[in-house]
């Protein structure tokens, strides 16, 4: 489709735009600084909400605790949310880098696969069908549906000769979404108790008392990262282009394969712990792009670090416009988000379609 | 007073006639497999809204329902007929036909076959204009639409300034609506969190879309709109087609390209407002509805009138599967669209895929 096609001239526009840090030493620079903008944002996320605490009562609810209100709080519930914040920050954070290398679409999100719409068909069956209310239970079936609407959205996609080409996943992941959207909301509609959970879920959040959905969903989301990492080469190659990638000895079946599997492990993993949150995987690996230039092992590091540094600001302004409520964090990265997008949109010189 | 005849001395490469009008004076050119198709269409359009009008929990036989239609019937079966099923199945047909329009001069504006009315926010802001009346301020039906079209508007106008600059192009629309969609999607989210559950959920049937319990006083003001739109919407099909050479090749043609493109937008905009102001945001005919009909006629680009055709043809039948799937339970007649235009297009995908 044209769309695509455009989109992917502009990769090729993109790809060769070097970044502002031109040397690995001034890339190393940004890297610490950024990790040092995230450990800030990580002490603030444990400061900031409806009870102000105070970063030295912070410091030492973690380091010496003493079983104060203050000291209560931080461990049950600040810490918990600020780590969930992390790890599904990274994770969402790099799912939207690999989607983007992968189909050279830069305006692509893990979305696209049919990750939310697959979590949400199978979150509204268990609480439909199987009157399922715990949020621990939601966890399995939200990613079970992840992935089973990936691998839906891959067969599709890569029926016939052609394989799984970009257009043709984009195209398949929007026709499935669109089917199990239309069965979801069917459901919903007929049962108000469904309707009511659905909606609490299907707005995105980071809170979880304990961490025992943190620990559930962590292996995945490790696993999903070495992934990412090992596949860092290879599509350096792809942003080539299919046929060139093959000549310089990529194997792109394998590659897209080890690519779908980690983001389905990543993007489902997210959604399973925090209902789906959109956005941060379109927008940050922009920025990294933007501060590295386009060699995907930098973007990946990047994108693990400023990830996080998005969600868990948007988490904390949640929790600080509108005192004492909170806005869910996917409401706000929503906000923060699209301005970016048609910011983005407006920047460049596109030819029509 | 009007002669068909054959054309002479020019090969169309497609069976053509010529229609003139007072001898001369008047006279434009039918594409034959055109024009066979849209009857052939609406042809079965009516013989769907025929059956639905004879099924629910009253059955009532086919020759009396005809028989009603024609005034000869009388009271209990004039009444189920005429004044229960009539004006909720007249409605699908128009808004069908308005949906299959808006969504035609849609992709034809941005070149794209996914371009669609929700490309440029205006369901979205319309839902929101429709939340805000139901949850904010406890409206009735007619502040409903009424906040839903400005809402709609209102998105579609921000969409159309935020994406221009010297000029619209389609990819910077598709991807502005995409933005502006998604705000205005979470601000929904936000908005039935905060509301009653009752309340919420009747504004979510709303928000999908629904025929269900509509009568002869939705009709009316649908009914009277769009017997202005849709002639117009015809008038306007032949600029569309010449817009779609390029701006360059319009212009020789004669054309004012950026009011064209404008008179387009304004015209596929307050269409699609028209259904939605009236049975709410309903997706996938305004996609699906021109590109079926195209690979019908087999003609070059999307056309209004087949369009037309296909979307009320689409949209009578989905109604009547809204009706009789999950009887005696109703379900909302966007479901059924979106559900199967997403099975559509599965099935384009892994047709196209053997071909290969």
């Amino acid at each position: 489709m044209s769309l695509t096609a455009t989109s992917q001239d502009l990769a090729r526009q993109d790809a060769r735009r070097p970044g502002v840090a031109q040397t690995n030493a001034l890339r190393l620079g940004w890297l610490l600084l950024a990790i040092a903008v995230l450990a800030a944002v990580l002490v603030a996320s444990i400061a900031v909400g409806s009870k102000d605490i105070p970063v030295s009562t912070v410091f030492d609810a973690l380091f010496a605790y003493d079983d104060s209100d203050d000291h209560a709080i931080i461990q049950a519930l600040r810490v918990p949310r600020t780590m969930m914040g992390l790890a599904v920050g990274a994770a969402l954070g790099m799912a939207g880098a690999l989607i983007q290398a992968l189909t050279r679409n830069p305006l692509a999100d893990p979305g696209i696969l049919g990750v939310n719409a697959g979590a949400a068909f199978f979150v509204v069956l268990a609480v439909g069908l199987f009157g399922l209310t715990s949020i621990q239970g939601y966890i399995w079936f939200a990613f079970l549906g992840a992935i089973v609407t990936t691998v839906l959205v891959y067969a599709v996609g890569s029926a016939g000769r052609g394989g799984a080409t970009p257009v043709r996943l984009t195209l398949a992941g929007v026709a499935i979404g669109a089917v199990l959207g239309g069965i979801s909301s069917g459901i919903t509609l007929l049962n108000p108790t469904t309707f009511d959970r659905m909606r609490q879920w299907g707005a995105g959040s980071l809170v979880a008392p304990g961490y025992e959905t943190l620990w559930a969903v962590l292996p995945f989301i490790a696993i999903g990262l070495v992934i990412s990492m090992l596949v860092a080469r290879p599509l350096n190659a792809v942003a080539l282009g299919d046929d060139l990638a093959a000549a310089l000895g990529a194997n792109m079946a394998r590659t897209r394969a080890l690519v779908v599997v980690a983001t389905t492990l990543l993007a489902g993993a997210a959604t399973a712990a925090a209902g789906p949150i959109g956005f941060v995987g379109l927008m940050v690996p922009h920025v990294a792009r933007w501060i590295v230039g386009p060699d995907q092992r930098w973007i990946f590091l990047f994108t693990v670090v400023l990830a996080p540094i998005l969600l868990l600001t948007a988490d904390i302004v949640g929790r600080v416009v509108m005192r004492p409520g909170e806005l869910q964090v996917g409401i706000v990265t929503a906000f923060v988000g699209a301005p970016v997008l048609i910011a983005l949109a407006r920047r460049r010189r596109v030819s029509g379609l | 007073m009007s002669v068909i005849e054959q054309p002479k001395g020019i090969d169309f490469g497609r069976p053509m006639r010529a229609v003139r009008w007072f001898g001369d004076a008047v006279s434009h050119r039918l594409d034959v497999r055109t024009i066979s198709v849209c009857l052939v269409l609406l042809a079965i359009a009516l013989a769907v809204a025929l059956v639905t009008l004879a099924s629910g929990e009253y059955q009532v036989p086919l020759p009396d329902v005809v028989k009603a239609l024609l005034g000869q019937a009388e009271g209990r079966i004039h009444m189920v007929v005429v004044e229960w099923r009539l004006p909720r199945t007249a409605l699908a047909l128009i808004l069908g036909a308005a949906l299959g329009m808006g969504g035609a001069i849609f992709q034809s504006l941005t070149r794209n076959p996914l371009g669609s009315p929700d490309i440029i926010g205006f369901d979205a802001g319309a839902y929101t204009g429709a939340l805000v009346v139901i949850i904010l301020l406890q409206g009735g039906y007619y502040a409903i639409a009424g906040g839903a079209l400005a809402g709609g508007l209102c998105t579609a106008l921000l969409v159309y300034v935020l994406a221009y600059s010297r000029g619209v192009q389609g990819f910077r629309l598709i991807i502005v609506g995409i933005g502006v969609s998604a705000m205005l999607t979470s601000l929904n989210t936000w908005m039935l969190l905060r509301a009653k559950l009752e309340v919420a959920m009747a504004a979510a049937i709303w928000g999908a879309g629904t025929l269900n319990g509509l009568g002869l006083d939705r009709l009316g003001p649908a009914a009277l709109i769009l017997a202005v739109l849709i002639p117009l919407a015809l008038l306007m099909s032949r600029p569309m087609a010449q817009l779609e050479l390029g701006d360059d090749a319009a212009r020789a043609l004669g054309v004012n390209a950026e009011r064209t493109r404008l008179a387009l937008l304004v015209l596929g905009v307050a269409l699609t407002a028209t259904v939605t102001a009236t049975a709410g945001p309903i997706g996938f005919v305004a996609l699906a509805a021109p590109q079926l009909a195209r690979r019908l006629t087999g003609s070059a680009g999307v056309s209004m009138l087949p369009a037309a055709a296909m979307g009320a043809l689409l949209l009578a039948a989905a109604d009547y599967l809204a009706q009789r799937a999950f009887a005696p339970t109703q379900i909302p007649v966007g479901i059924v669209t979106v559900s199967l235009g997403g099975v559509y297009f599965v099935w384009l995908l892994l047709r196209e895929a053997r071909r290969q």
